[in-house]
């Protein structure tokens, strides 16, 4: 393994089924994740996803890389950009995991998340034991 | 939002105890595909008592804190005013089922910023026997044009 090298890469389709299964599992049942009408009501373009589940499945290919999800130390996000989910269709939510740096027993991988080529979480990285 | 509120003692959360289901639940929710998530036999075979809990998981223990932040009487937080803008968790251990969970908040860092104002909650979660399991920290931005 050497800093720079490409260890995962995934994309993930989120519709309206991902956003409610999300909250019934996280128990985070702000409606601005659910419903046109609130979202539109305080301002924002759409129903969003909960940028917990874009942070959470964002390690999901590192986890799947190192074969076992208590690899993770730790594990940091920036929420810089909202995704916006429509009620018909979806947002596809695409993971590129690069290795950023390398010490004693630990990887830090950094993270480029996008959707429609914009990123939407920034400063993404996890320590992972190697 | 008030500034007083860094450096305040909370009381830590009621135990939480992390359901096997809750996991598996979890799990699906957020596109785990790994077996240790979901799998009790391949988190045995893997060395682990029960299901492991995927790495955002502690976002559910945590939240009971922040529920307790922006509940507080004089925080001056209005809920709808709240924007996450940054989230971190750092494990001593990975969270099992059948952990019994406790936590207990600090606010780190109140910074104001434009008329807004940024505070930083850590919440330090720690297992049955009071031993670290993690610590979540969440950055939230609180609009002020309440």
């Amino acid at each position: 393994m050497n800093v720079g090298d490409i260890v995962a890469e995934k994309s993930f389709e989120l519709t309206r089924d991902s956003l409610v299964r999300y909250a019934g599992a996280s128990g985070d049942f702000n409606s601005i994740h659910y419903r046109d009408d609130v979202a539109v009501d305080v301002g924002l373009p759409g129903v969003l996803a909960h940028g917990m589940l874009t942070m959470g499945l964002a390690i999901q290919p590192v986890v799947d890389w190192i074969g076992d999800p208590a690899k993770v130390l730790d594990y940091t996000v920036r929420f810089t950009r909202p995704v916006l989910v429509p009620a018909i269709g979806h947002a596809t939510v695409t993971v590129v995991a690069k290795v950023g740096a390398l010490e004693e027993g630990v990887a830090r991988i950094d993270l480029t998340v996008t959707v429609d080529e914009s990123t939407v979480l920034g400063k993404a990285q996890a320590r992972v034991a190697v | 939002m008030n500034p007083e509120l860094q450096g305040r003692a909370f009381a830590p959360t009621a135990p939480y105890l992390v359901g096997r289901e809750k996991v598996r639940e979890f799990s699906r929710a957020v596109f785990a595909t790994n077996p240790i998530n979901t799998d009790t036999d391949a988190a045995i075979a893997a060395g682990y008592t029960d299901v492991v809990a995927p790495p955002t998981f502690a976002i559910v223990i945590q939240q009971f804190t922040l529920d307790q932040l922006v509940s507080t009487e004089d925080s001056g937080i209005d809920m709808t005013h709240i924007v996450h803008g940054e989230q971190r968790f750092s494990y001593t251990r990975p969270i099992v089922a059948g952990d019994e969970l406790t936590a207990t908040l600090a606010v780190t860092s109140i910074k104001s910023l434009g008329g807004n104002a940024m505070v930083t909650a850590e919440s330090t979660i720690v297992d049955s026997d009071k031993k670290h399991v993690v610590t979540a920290i969440s950055t939230l931005v609180v609009r002020g044009d309440a």
